[in-house]
């Protein structure tokens, strides 16, 4: 039973996005009572729009509006306006994440107390523990039907072919930490089917097995009768009063046109670039620097994860894209070893690929027989993706353009990062180790990928304890406005070794708590 | 297991596939949307090298600048198994999109013209009847960073590695929802990996 709110009512919740944050807001604060309207800037798909084909999906739900690539990585050169990969679409990134929800590690939450000060770094701890997230994982994990862990109660997710070969070769190199929690389903649960095996699972899980707040949390937040739901919704700007408080979102609908929703608390929940760009986009007479900008820190310390990738041709079939996207994780070198010669630490993730993405991946620009030759083997291969922490860089931000504007007339973002030393000297050392990996099992040829472009966007309203580091306090509200959250990854004070997902669902379960109990206190 | 590509390593029942193209000239035609394309040569094309009639059929850039464009194509990414009409399916949609986008006419006909004067100086001869691949890739090498090239070798990734017609080639199944997915179709069944 969906509801309609007036666009004068000034005692809703407006969440701006649906993806990971958003979604599960909505769901937790409607399960309180709260109403909400969410504003979702990407179309409504089901899962009949669902096909297995990169291609396909990749142009039908991939935020594709213009933004710029900046800064010393490589991506200026491979992938000038594809800066990360993420969705625009009711679900937002929900739709196309791998589905590993790995939890932090302790240390990943205290990073300056036990990295240090690491020069060319703007390295903060976390306002918050393990501890403190810890009872809210368990909440996340049983909300998104993790397989194999107590929480959800899941059998874990049975081996495939690219498992077994990942497994075998991390085993005979010495590795014991050989994961993979993955939110699919391994029977059926919350109303969802059970994992088939189909693959495909980045293109969107066409029978729902894997989570996504497309058919979890939304139709779920929508059942309460206290959700509305408002897809092709982009929010342009966040309105305040002279007090400093928001009173509401401008947004433009399907047509251009604009409105003007009034709201008692507004989220923004619009993943590490958009959210950023949309409080810089909110500047004021009030706030020439943009809402919540106090510190400067808005847009600042982007994130988006040491990656590197590995493709490797093995002595025999593997058929890598049969069953789950997700491999065998290697947790192994996610503690901090700075015998390693760099802080923090990384996963092994063997993460399968289609050909059409394993041809586009290998080596961008490349051509003649050293690519086709490998092509050749494209049965025979196994893929890891490597996802350590990246160090926050207050250089490394989101920006808005000074005269190119997109479709709605609001400044396209420039998104440029540089990688720290401490980044290639990780980079290195997990593309050696998946290479011993890969050899001890016999592979034949090993080709390093540049990264591709990531769906981890992390940083850019940063957790803050002192109101001058960062962006927003321990429960995502910002330092400068009291009725202003931040409920995406955006909010990641350290990137961690993890895929962002689980831990974004854990905090935004754990603001909806805080959220509804200041409203029902009268603190918001 | 049989496998073609590196003899016998074990025999149990890991269901492996031969990487051959098996469909057949109809219902190639059919699904790669070529029936009114390549499929309908002409009486005087059949009379021609498989390759000259293929590249017969470019009536706006003309048969020469096609021919140029398959044999580029295949230098770009050869497969020697992979006969020339799969090449044909990557490039033959320039010909329709020159006709209506003369920027495009013009950076493949400047384009190729480049590379014939550059393999006449070197070979004496234009590019597409230059003898050896590695003759025809030195030349290609002294284009790669230029607007041509990389226009020809970016729709290349997609044109011919996401046409699905050579998928099979490749051990690419492509969609499987529509078959039950894999879990009872050899998801788990690998069988050369040593004991633990």
């Amino acid at each position: 039973m969906s509801k309609t709110f007036s666009k004068d009512d000034n005692s809703v919740v407006v969440i701006v996005g649906s993806g990971a944050g958003g979604g599960t807001l909505a769901d937790e604060l409607t399960r309180q009572g709260v109403d909400v309207v969410i504003l979702e800037a990407g179309k409504h798909h089901t899962q009949d729009d669902f096909e297995n084909d990169e291609w396909a999906m990749f142009a039908k739900i991939s935020w594709l509006d213009k933004r710029i690539s900046a800064g010393g990585w490589h991506h200026t050169e491979t992938y000038p306006n594809l800066p990360a990969w993420i969705v625009k679409g009711v679900g937002g990134s929900t739709m196309h994440w791998s589905g590993l929800a790995l939890r932090f590690m302790e240390h990943e939450f205290k990073t300056r107390t036990t990295y240090g000060d690491v020069p060319g770094a703007n390295v903060l701890d976390w306002p918050i523990s393990y501890e403190e997230l810890a009872p809210y994982y368990e909440v996340a994990e049983r909300k998104m039907g993790v397989a194999g862990t107590k929480a959800s109660g899941l059998p874990p997710m049975p081996p495939n072919n690219h498992y077994k070969v990942i497994e075998a070769g991390a085993r005979k190199i010495g590795y014991k930490e050989i994961v993979r929690p993955v939110a699919s389903n391994t029977r059926p649960n919350d109303g969802r089917p059970a994992c088939q095996q189909i693959g495909y699972c980045m293109q969107g899980c066409k029978i729902g097995a894997k989570w996504s707040t497309l058919y979890s949390e939304i139709p779920r937040a929508m059942k309460t009768g206290h959700a509305e739901l408002r897809p092709q919704s982009m929010v342009l700007r966040i309105e305040h009063d002279s007090s400093g408080k928001a009173t509401g979102v401008l947004y433009a609908d399907k047509d251009g046109n604009h409105h003007l929703q009034k709201a008692r608390v507004v989220c923004v929940a619009g993943n590490s670039i958009e959210s950023p760009r949309l409080l810089l986009n909110s500047a004021s007479s009030q706030f020439p620097n943009g809402l919540a900008n106090s510190s400067g820190q808005v847009g600042r310390n982007y994130m988006n994860h040491t990656t590197a990738a590995a493709l490797t041709i093995n002595p025999g079939p593997v058929y890598m894209y049969r069953g789950f996207d997700i491999a065998a994780v290697v947790s192994d070198e996610v503690a901090n070893n700075t015998r390693r010669g760099f802080v923090g630490g990384y996963h092994l993730e063997g993460l399968a690929l289609h050909l059409p993405f394993t041809a586009a991946f290998m080596k961008p620009g490349g051509w003649g027989r050293e690519v086709s030759s490998a092509l050749e083997m494209y049965d025979h291969m196994s893929c890891v993706w490597v996802c350590g922490e990246d160090l926050a860089q207050e250089e490394n931000s989101i920006t808005l353009h000074p005269t190119e504007k997109d479709q709605h007339g609001l400044p396209i973002p420039i998104v440029t990062k540089t990688d720290h030393t401490n980044d290639a000297a990780m980079r290195r050392h997990g593309l050696a180790q998946w290479r011993k990996l890969s050899e001890a099992v016999g592979a034949t040829r090993v080709i390093d990928m540049p990264p591709y472009p990531a769906s981890h966007n992390m940083g850019t309203n940063r957790m803050s304890a002192k109101a001058r580091d960062g962006v927003v306090n321990k429960w995502g509200q910002t330092h400068d406005i009291k009725n202003l959250f931040v409920s995406d990854g955006s909010q990641f004070t350290s990137s961690g070794a993890a895929n962002p997902t689980l831990t974004i669902v854990a905090l935004a379960i754990r603001q909806a708590e805080y959220i509804a109990g200041a409203m029902k206190r009268r603190e918001l | 297991m049989k496998d073609d590509q590196h003899g016998s390593l074990a025999t149990a029942d890991m269901r492996v596939l031969e990487k051959r193209i098996t469909v057949s000239r109809r219902a190639f035609l059919k699904g790669s949307g070529m029936a009114a394309g390549v499929g309908a040569l002409s009486a005087g094309s059949l009379m021609l090298p498989a390759r000259d009639a293929l590249a017969a059929e470019f009536t706006t850039l003309g048969a020469a600048t096609g021919k140029t464009l398959l044999v580029m194509a295949r230098d770009i990414f050869p497969h020697d198994k992979i006969s020339d009409r799969y090449y044909m399916l990557a490039i033959e949609p320039y010909d329709a999109k020159a006709a209506k986008d003369p920027a495009l006419a013009k950076l493949i006909g400047d384009g190729v013209a480049q590379l014939d004067a550059l393999a006449r100086t070197r070979f004496g001869k234009p590019y597409a009847e230059v003898d050896t691949e590695v003759q025809r890739v030195s030349l290609l090498y002294e284009i790669e960073h230029g607007a041509f090239f990389q226009k020809i070798k970016g729709d290349m990734v997609t044109g011919f590695y996401n046409n699905k017609a050579v998928w099979p080639f490749f051990g690419e199944e492509g969609s499987s929802w529509e078959k039950g997915g894999y879990i009872n179709r050899g998801f788990d069944d690998i069988d050369w990996l040593p004991k633990a």
